[in-house]
């Protein structure tokens, strides 16, 4: 079965919309949503919709940190975040608001583990940033594979039967085994607001019957998404940003 | 977790073992068959037990990822992987040839022998490069040849695919390969740069020349270090009759500093097969070792062993491309101007590209050719001083310009015979102007276009066009 990943959709509808396109056009079967629907972007209330009507259509959902500050306001977020977090709130009706605060922390399906961000405390929020953070996270799991999101950059590790950690950039386009012999964690990039230098949105294609996972690229229409941004009085710098995936 | 006990008529996924063709420090191969399957197949089974080797199993968990992406002739068509938590093996093509092993009981080969083995070895290896892998295991027990004469290049659990995660990097922190093939850079922990196998072929092309390995067989890491500032005996105090030219192509190779050796295994093949055509340097002359104020320097000097940024396989590859321009020396000046100045605007932005000018001299179908024209010149030594004067305005440093006079009755297979066996990369040729000649014999650019297996650039002077 193909099943599309997709995290840190951030209420980018031009995004989310084209990654949803490209995933189906590709064959996916089923989805699963790696948290933070919302904030930053202009679309909240329509992205939180298509997430509610996929998980109603058989999609897994885990919750983000953005989407669980929605009904617990943080001070931990930057200015930006925490501006875009208070208008988002708004702009949510009740429905989208209880739908984000009921989603859980992690998901397992099969021998895999859906979670936002670092596994071993999940409501803690830790950015997945090094060998270090995955091996924690990976030991705190019995997954075989786990998957998460949060810090926008796509990265690949792995645990050994000798418990030594590789750490992998992957490459756009080229499937990589996961080896039965090891433990993984995939980080997938961003949908909605990609870090790792490159503007195309970001998600991950998981084929179980080869147990292989592709890190795939959408482009986007960038300049709708930050305009829409712009129209809606949110920080110019998150406009900005999209183009040039920082 | 239950292992089968292999035995031969065991039978595992289809496969059925016939007779154990090897037994190694870390794998079995077993000669196995399939029913309805014609192909020669071997299993390669690694022997995992309690206290096993960490390397046995990543080696295997490497060849397992990395075997299934390769095609092509200089490599075992993979057949089929078998699961570690059930058996663990490989099904891969057996290949009917030999593996350079047994030479070694007869070395040194013959010069021209030699030359040839380092350009089929050097045409896998580019064709591996080209697939994004550095093999790093480079020796001869890994090198078998087809009866069809292609190499095809064993073993890739020592192997580095750019596009994969290594996981041999990170399981080890002591550089792991075979100690007197061993790159400089290789030892200092460096995977992916593709240079590494050059310096393994280098090593073979040395011993199998000589009969001496160039850094003997030394297995501590002191013994092996030695060759980031040590050169080898040059080839020629060790053989008074070693050829200049194969000492210049060996010793390059064999360049502690991978900077200095050729840029890709493509345009080490491309020397080996032209060897009237290598550019002689002190490298074809000497005589000893450098002198010991020179080790010295590179010993000591931090500078030269200060880390390089990571090498990338395909950003080097792709940056010295064979670049051969095809010029016809009868056509007119302005054409062969506009086919000097695209030249010219390629090669600016790749200084480690290589230029190959070609000409091709057609012979009669019918008539007797002759060496020799009405007046007595050399017809061939005229042309290839004509290509030079062309390409001379270029002003490309000799080591990286070559010019070839080829001969045929039909220019456009010719030229296309050169592209392939060279591995050119991308082919300049000028479109003459629509002639009666052209109409009626069809044109030697469109052929070649048509039927090149690189890019070709049609090259045209700006024509005035009717309003």
């Amino acid at each position: 079965m193909l099943i599309a990943l997709f995290a840190d959709i951030h209420a980018n509808r031009q995004a989310f919309a084209a990654c949803l396109d490209d995933a189906r056009a590709r064959g996916a079967q089923r989805f699963v949503l790696l948290g933070d629907y919302v904030g930053y972007g202009a679309d909240p209330e329509w992205s939180v919709e298509t997430v509610m009507a996929l998980v109603a259509d058989g999609a897994i959902a885990v919750q983000g940190n953005h989407d669980s500050a929605i009904s617990e306001p943080r001070e931990t977020m930057n200015v930006e975040a925490r501006v875009a977090i208070e208008w988002t709130r708004g702009e949510l009706g009740r429905p989208a608001r209880d739908f984000l605060a009921r989603l859980p922390l992690t998901a397992a399906d099969a021998d895999r583990l859906y979670v936002h961000g670092d596994a071993s405390d999940p409501p803690a929020w830790t950015y997945v940033a090094s060998t270090a953070e995955a091996a924690r996270s990976i030991q705190a799991t019995r997954a075989r594979v786990s998957f998460c999101g949060h810090i926008h950059r796509p990265a690949v590790y792995s645990l050994s039967a000798t418990a030594k950690m590789t750490a992998f950039t992957p490459v756009t386009g080229v499937p990589i085994p996961l080896l039965p012999g090891r433990r993984w964690l995939i980080v997938a990039g961003a949908v909605g607001q990609p870090r790792d230098g490159n503007p195309a949105a970001a998600w991950l294609m998981l084929d179980t019957a080869h147990q292989q996972v592709t890190f795939c690229r959408t482009p986007y229409d960038i300049e709708g998404a930050a305009s829409a941004i712009r129209e809606k009085g949110l920080p110019v710098w998150l406009a900005e940003r999209l183009s040039r995936g920082i | 977790m239950v292992k089968a006990l292999l035995e031969p008529g065991t039978v595992i996924d289809g496969f059925r073992l016939e007779e154990v063709i090897h037994r190694g420090g870390m794998s079995m191969l077993w000669r196995v068959t399939r029913q309805g399957d014609d192909l020669p197949m071997v299993m390669k089974v690694p022997l995992i037990a309690e206290g096993t080797d960490p390397a046995a199993i990543v080696g295997f968990e490497m060849e397992q990822m990395i075997m299934p992406r390769l095609s092509g002739p200089h490599v075992p068509k993979f057949v089929a992987a078998g699961d570690f938590a059930v058996q663990p093996y490989i099904v891969m093509e057996r290949i009917a040839g030999k593996s350079l092993l047994p030479r070694l009981k007869k070395l040194p080969l013959p010069y021209a022998e030699v030359a040839d083995l380092g350009v089929r070895i050097a045409t896998a290896l580019d064709a591996l490069h080209r697939q994004h892998v550095v093999h790093l295991d480079i020796k001869p027990s890994n090198i078998v040849l087809r009866p069809s004469g292609e190499a095809v290049l064993l073993d890739y659990g020592l192997s580095h695919h750019e596009q994969l995660p290594d996981l041999m990097q990170e399981e080890f922190r002591v550089p792991f390969g075979t100690a007197p093939y061993m790159s400089p850079e290789q030892l200092k922990g460096i995977r992916s740069d593709p240079r590494s196998d050059q310096f393994a072929l280098g090593v073979l092309l040395y011993f199998f020349s000589t009969g001496v390995r160039p850094f003997g067989e030394g297995e501590t890491l002191g013994a092996m270090r030695r060759r980031l500032w040590r050169d080898p005996e040059p080839p020629r105090k060790l053989k008074a009759d070693y050829p200049p030219w194969l000492q210049e192509i060996v010793l390059r190779c064999l360049e502690s500093e991978a900077s200095r050796r050729y840029p890709t295994a493509a345009q080490l093949a491309f020397e080996l097969s032209h060897p009237d055509q290598v550019k002689l340097t002190q490298r074809a002359e000497r005589m000893k070792r450098d002198p010991l104020t020179v080790v010295w320097r590179r010993r000591f000097n931090t500078d030269l062993t200060a880390p390089r940024r990571k090498p990338e396989v395909t950003a080097q590859l792709t940056a010295a491309p064979i670049v051969a321009a095809a010029v016809d020396l009868v056509a007119d000046a302005t054409l062969n101007e506009a086919l000097r100045t695209t030249t010219q605007r390629m090669l600016a932005t790749l200084p480690s590209a290589r230029l190959a000018c070609l000409n091709v001299h057609k012979l009669h179908r019918l008539a007797l050719d002759t060496t020799l024209d009405s007046a007595g010149h050399n017809k061939r030594v005229d042309r290839l001083v004509a290509l030079r004067h062309w390409a001379e305005p270029l002003k490309l440093d000799g080591a990286r310009l070559t010019v070839h006079v080829l001969e045929a009755v039909d220019p456009a297979d010719a030229i296309l015979e050169f592209v392939r066996a060279n591995r050119v990369d991308h082919l300049l040729i000028g479109a003459r102007d629509p002639s009666l000649m052209r109409a009626l014999l069809g044109s030697v650019s469109a052929k070649v276009a048509a039927e090149a297996p690189c890019t070709v650039t049609i090259v045209r002077p700006l024509r005035e066009t009717a309003p």
